[in-house]
């Protein structure tokens, strides 16, 4: 399951805590519940008119008509009044709910954002993404009509209450005797509706990840013919979550009219004993039938009790998966202020008995030690497995260390601010991600502040002038989806200008150029050990030029580091290092 | 204009509705007539409490004696249509529902058979999280009125009802019912009209927000990597803040309309009292009737309002039934034909003045190639020369704008549907699993025994890591299982070619990540088996070309040489620089190393 759970809380200490996470919300709240509760008061004018009018109007022989008149005026202008005071009440509560759950999604997307790559990773994009969206946007049904049809339902049975007992204790207390084995069974009714929904939401999850799959996966699954079984997989889910959804309603539909017979029930009985009590002269006619107009005020609270308090819990859910995020310490987290800001200049890095492992997993890099000085080119070979990525993610500071420690000009790596580390030290990695935009504005993701003439020139000096101009719309190009419209060598070389334009002191390159053509390769190499000369480099290599030009290569085995040296010397010696160095050989030449 | 827009939609809306009911006449009917039910019952329930005052509560106050038999009759009246009400309230509900649920489901596998059907060309050009919420979200927007529907239904009926109820027992009171309940619907409907453009922008303005969220989480790595994160943050915030102020419009209406609606029936009931005050004086009217038309506005008020709730879903429902339709009604599928790619020998492939475009700018010209059965051809050029567009159209993912791919003779497009994945695989550059096991993603649905998986994943050089996996064939890969590296799942992706013995294999530069020794074993493995193919390879490196029979070079889309790699190195310059890149880079390293060697030894000398 997701490893974004924070920490565990009653339902009450959710809100609570939700609550407190955007105060938007509670400034002012006392007076929009000041109105809410003169609201209320409108539900029962009907019952006062209709007494008033039996009991007073037609207590004569003749209805006393001028005094119905003011009375029903009278209650006219209480309507009048309440209605104002249910507007108002209305339009401070969504303007304070919606303030405040557009602060509680940012603060959830930048939380995202803040989490450790590993966390990222662990998680469905889309789980991520429903988290910041989905989940306020059911806090926001309840704040905006659940918890106030709470509040509402709750002051309504509340003042239709006191006035039953002003009317008679007898009626008042037959009416709640009948209702009461409803309200005490309708929280056990409420979960079972509520295990019904969470059940919808999962399957909903499931049939929403099947048809991702069938749409990201679309190459695959028609390169090979696989388009069968993939309708198969998804009508499974479809059918699941159909008919996770139709058991919920039947529990809805069993629940829901339970209230009607109750109130039947309730009615029956205040007419039985209401008659009796009236013969005694205990209770007058008017009275007795406002009561049957007041039973009619707990019905609709009790029969949307069942949907209130779920829309209650899938808010609470939904405060929850959105706490969920923010309570996820950002494993990697910045030291924000009191970080160290690091000056520029070349950059010296040192591993210093550095070990990793996945939670849970065997040690992917053990006791790694090496001094990466100032302005030194380093290559980082080794097979896949070997632990390459990730020394370059802890370089990266991506990830920390389980062991040991990383540091950057003698500072531990987690005690530099990130602003100032993601200026110094910038990653390229072998998949460049693009954005839905022009490449352009992709490559000024790398420094927002860029004119349109750094950019060209960034592209000249990477000797990517000529590919630039092969572009029906030069920088203006769209690169549509993920970059998608480009081809994975072309991704590669956005990415890499993103990141030059980016002006790091130390470039780190993941295999960045594995998917573009050697010539292009060769050429970007060069401009590169260009520009980047003053710089420190570190690049994953996937080639044996890397390696040969570099002042040290890393060899990598098993999580350690087995052989460093440069290139002339390894290359002598017997090890992993001579393999390697063989098989490249035979690839570049056969 | 937005007046006009508004019952243009509700016309729509009404029509999508149609569509339902039409599909399932059944469940509908049953639902209605629950519906019915539950809508005279509750006229009948306010009969049934003026009845009782009249003969039951007045009389016997007013004797000081209860009247038993009134009693008895008063309470099963009350009882009895409370349980008719009550099923009649059950049965609208459950039905309702199973229907909504039905049509979703049927609109959710109506929609995904068409992604599955429409070619690539056109999920290239819909955005993913498109595609995800026409199958989600507006497939459930489309029959979101039909929850409300029988209710309102059955609140017609309620209605009527109340009206022969009400002109039966008073012409007068019934004035006043006619008076408040179209005020009421009129009220609703003016309140639908506000809200709808409003409701549909604050709709946009979520997917909107939920786009940014989507993208900026996919490219987390690049926003980290390169502490992007306040400026994602400022963009995602003005979605949000841009959302939030389009809710608070929807709410200042909702706010204003709500109150209205419910203080309208209960100035009816005021006026109920008002006006049968006289009524009862000029004795047209007893006071039993005068509390039955009471309680039955005040029964009325909520109901009524299911109106409403169908209008209001309307708007969103007709914009999520078009998308859902324009998914539906997309054509431009591809055809197919009805001719066969049997054999087991090695396939043939031809390809005759093809030509393809990306919107205006083409890719591919003129392109003809010819690759006898059991040749291994490398497809050489830039980044960028339309190598992986090429290699789709070999296995039919795209078709030509011009000319034709033709494997054993037989054009592509003439090919029934499923045939030319049967005799051609492509592994694609960028590797695709699916969240399932390994066995799963090899397999992919293909009726194969396990040994045939391992053989495949041997041949890919996969069957080491994956028996080092916790689960082995069983193991969960893709998006939340284990993770792999770039390299292991390339080869997870060309086991999954490779199990379906393919008679033409194109290898779409789908080794890049492959560790180069490993690629090497990879490729000896190909040419050793008697695993007999066709293999066409996008590929940078030597190694890869040196197995080919014969190279095809491409540059800006077209094929500028082909012929072995010894004829080519000399003659085409292109190919040169390309493939001896390295080489040459080398080779000067060398030159430029013995040159420094030099002067140091001339210095020490």
């Amino acid at each position: 399951m997701s490893s974004l759970h924070g920490v565990e809380r009653s339902a009450l200490a959710t809100v609570r805590h939700g609550l407190s996470l955007t105060p938007e919300f509670r400034k002012g709240i006392a007076g929009t519940l000041a109105l809410a509760v003169l609201a209320t008061i409108g539900k029962v004018i009907v019952p006062i008119a209709v007494q008033q009018t039996i009991d007073t109007g037609l207590k004569g022989a003749v209805p006393d008509l001028p005094y119905i008149r003011g009375a029903v005026l009278l209650c006219a202008a209480a309507v009048v009044l309440t209605a104002l005071c249910a507007y108002l009440m209305n339009v401070r509560l969504y303007q304070a709910t919606e303030a405040s759950l557009a602060t509680l999604r940012t603060r959830g997307f930048r939380h995202v954002h803040d989490l450790s790559v590993l966390t990222q990773n662990s998680e469905r994009r889309g789980a991520l993404v429903s988290r910041v969206t989905g989940d306020v946007d059911q806090i926001s049904v309840f704040m905006q009509w659940g918890g106030l049809m709470i509040i509402i339902a709750l002051g309504q049975l509340l003042v239709a209450t006191v006035l039953m007992f002003v009317y008679s204790w007898q009626l008042a207390l037959t009416v709640w005797l009948c209702f009461l084995p409803l309200m005490i069974v309708l929280p056990r009714f409420q979960r079972w509706l509520s295990g019904a929904y969470t059940q919808v939401r999962e399957r909903a999850g499931d049939m929403l990840a099947a048809v991702g799959e069938s749409v990201v996966g679309a190459a695959v699954i028609r390169a090979h013919g696989s388009e069968a079984r993939t309708a198969e997989r998804l009508d499974v889910t479809i059918e699941a979550n159909k008919a996770a959804q139709a058991r919920t309603q039947r529990i809805v539909a069993t629940v829901f009219p339970v209230t009607e017979i109750v109130a039947a029930l309730a009615t029956t009985a205040v007419v039985l004993i209401g008659v009796r009590l009236g013969v005694a002269g205990d209770i007058t006619a008017g009275r007795l039938i406002a009561f049957l107009f007041l039973i009619t005020l707990f019905v609709s609270p009790l029969q949307t009790a069942t949907e209130m308090l779920n829309e209650a819990q899938n808010a609470i859910a939904g405060w929850r998966r959105i706490l969920g995020v923010l309570d996820t310490p950002p494993d990697v987290a910045d030291p924000g202020e009191d970080g160290v800001e690091l000056p520029r200049g070349p950059i010296s890095v040192s591993f210093e008995e550095v070990g990793f492992s996945y939670p849970g997993g065997a040690p992917v890099l053990t006791g790694v030690t090496v001094d990466i000085p100032p302005r030194s080119r380093i290559a980082v070979v080794g097979e896949t497995g070997s632990g390459k990525t990730t020394f370059a993610k802890l370089l990266t500071r991506l990830m920390d260390p389980v062991t040991g420690r990383v540091t950057v000009d003698g500072h531990d790596l987690r005690g530099v601010r990130f602003s100032s580390l993601r200026e110094r030290i910038v990653m390229v990695p072998q998949d460049g991600f693009l954005f839905d935009g022009t490449l352009e504005e992709n490559i000024r993701f790398g420094r927002p502040s860029a004119t349109s003439e750094e950019i060209l020139l960034a592209l000249t000096e990477l000797g990517l002038a000529d590919w630039l101009e092969g572009l029906p719309e030069g920088l203006a190009t769209p690169v549509g989806q993920r970059g998608e419209s480009l081809s994975a060598g072309e991704r590669q070389l956005v990415a890499l200008v993103r990141a030059y334009l980016a002006d790091p002191d130390l470039l780190l390159l993941d295999e960045a150029t594995s998917a573009v053509d050697p010539a292009t390769e060769v050429r970007l190499a060069r401009a590169l050990d260009g520009v980047t000369r003053g710089r420190t480099a570190v690049s994953i290599a996937h080639r044996l030029s890397t390696a040969e030009a570099a002042d040290e290569v890393l060899v990598f085995d098993g999580g350690r580091i087995v052989q460093r040296g440069p290139h002339a010397e390894l290359v002598g010696e017997p090890g992993v290092y001579a393999g390697l160095h063989a098989s490249w050989v035979s690839a570049a030449r056969s | 204009m937005a007046s006009k827009v508004t019952s243009a939609v509700m016309r729509q809306g009404f029509r999508v509705l149609g569509v339902a009911i039409r599909s399932e006449r059944g469940v509908f009917a049953v639902a209605v007539l629950s519906s019915a039910v539950y809508g005279v019952m509750t006229v009948a329930s306010a009969w049934a409490l003026g009845w009782a005052t009249q003969n039951l509560v007045l009389p016997s106050l007013a004797e000081g004696r209860v009247a038993d038999g009134a009693l008895t009759t008063a309470v099963l009246l009350i009882l009895g249509v409370a349980l008719l009400k009550a099923t009649g309230v059950a049965g609208r509900r459950y039905f309702a529902g199973v229907m909504q649920y039905r049509m979703q489901a049927r609109s959710r596998r109506e929609v995904t058979r068409q992604y599955l059907r429409l070619p690539l060309a056109w999920h290239h050009k819909h955005p993913t999280g498109q595609l995800l919420s026409n199958a989600s979200a507006d497939a459930e927007a489309a029959w979101a009125p039909l929850a409300p529907l029988p209710m309102a239904v059955g609140v017609v009926v309620m209605l009527v009802t109340a009206a022969v109820a009400l002109v039966a027992t008073d012409p007068v009171l019934a004035l006043v019912g006619f008076l408040i309940f179209p005020a009421i619907a009129v009220l609703n409907f003016v309140y639908q009209r506000r809200l709808s453009p409003l409701a549909t922008r604050a709709q946009q303005l979520r997917a909107e927000v939920s786009e940014v969220a989507h993208e900026s989480f996919d490219g987390a790595l690049v926003v980290k990597t390169l502490g992007r994160e306040d400026e994602e943050t400022a963009r995602f915030r003005a979605g949000a803040e841009e959302l939030r102020d389009a809710n608070i419009a929807v709410g200042r209406v909702r706010g204003l309309f709500d109150p209205l609606l419910e203080a309208l029936p209960i100035l009816g009931v005021l006026a109920v009292l008002l006006v049968g005050a006289g009524r009862l004086e000029s004795g047209a009217i007893t006071p039993g009737v005068l509390v039955q038309v009471a309680y039955l506005f005040t029964l009325l008020a909520f109901p009524i309002r299911a109106l409403g709730w169908v209008l209001a879903e309307l708007p969103r429902a007709v914009v999520g039934y078009e998308r859902v339709r324009a998914v539906l009604d997309t054509t431009g599928s591809m055809e197919y034909g009805s001719a066969t790619l049997t054999g087991e020998k090695p396939a043939g492939l031809r390809v005759q003045g093809l030509g393809y475009s990306y919107g205006d700018s083409a890719v591919l010209h003129e392109v003809d190639l010819d690759v006898p059965p059991g040749r291994t051809v490398a497809l050489v050029g830039p980044t960028g020369s339309g190598k992986s567009t090429l290699a789709q159209t070999f296995v039919r993912l795209v078709d030509p704008a011009r000319g034709a791919v033709l494997i054993d003779g037989v054009d592509l497009r003439e090919v029934a549907r499923g045939g030319v994945s049967e005799a051609v695989a492509l592994v694609p550059q960028q590797t695709f699993l699916f969240d399932d096991t390994v066995r799963g993603n090899v397999t992919l649905g293909l009726p194969v025994g396990d040994e045939e998986v391992w053989a495949a994943l041997r041949l890919a050089q996969a069957d080491g890591f994956v028996s080092a996996l916790p689960g082995g064939l069983d193991t969960r890969v893709g998006e939340r299982g284990t993770s792999l590296s770039g390299g292991q799942r390339q080869r997870l992706a060309l086991a999954r070619a490779l199990v379906r013995r393919p008679r033409l294999l194109v290898l779409d530069d789908a080794t890049s990540s492959v560790d180069p020794q490993v690629e090497a074993k990879i490729l000896q493995g190909l040419r050793d088996t008697a695993q007999a193919s066709t293999v066409v390879v996008v590929a940078y490196r030597m190694a890869t070309i040196a197995l080919a029979d014969e190279v095809v070079y491409l540059e800006h889309g077209r094929v500028t040489d082909q012929g072995p790699h010894e004829l080519l190195l000399p003659r085409c310059e292109g190919y040169r620089n390309l493939v001896t890149a390295y080489e040459r880079e080398e080779a000067e390293r060398e030159a430029l190393d013995a040159e420094e060697a030099e002067k140091e030894e001339e210095v020490s000398a």
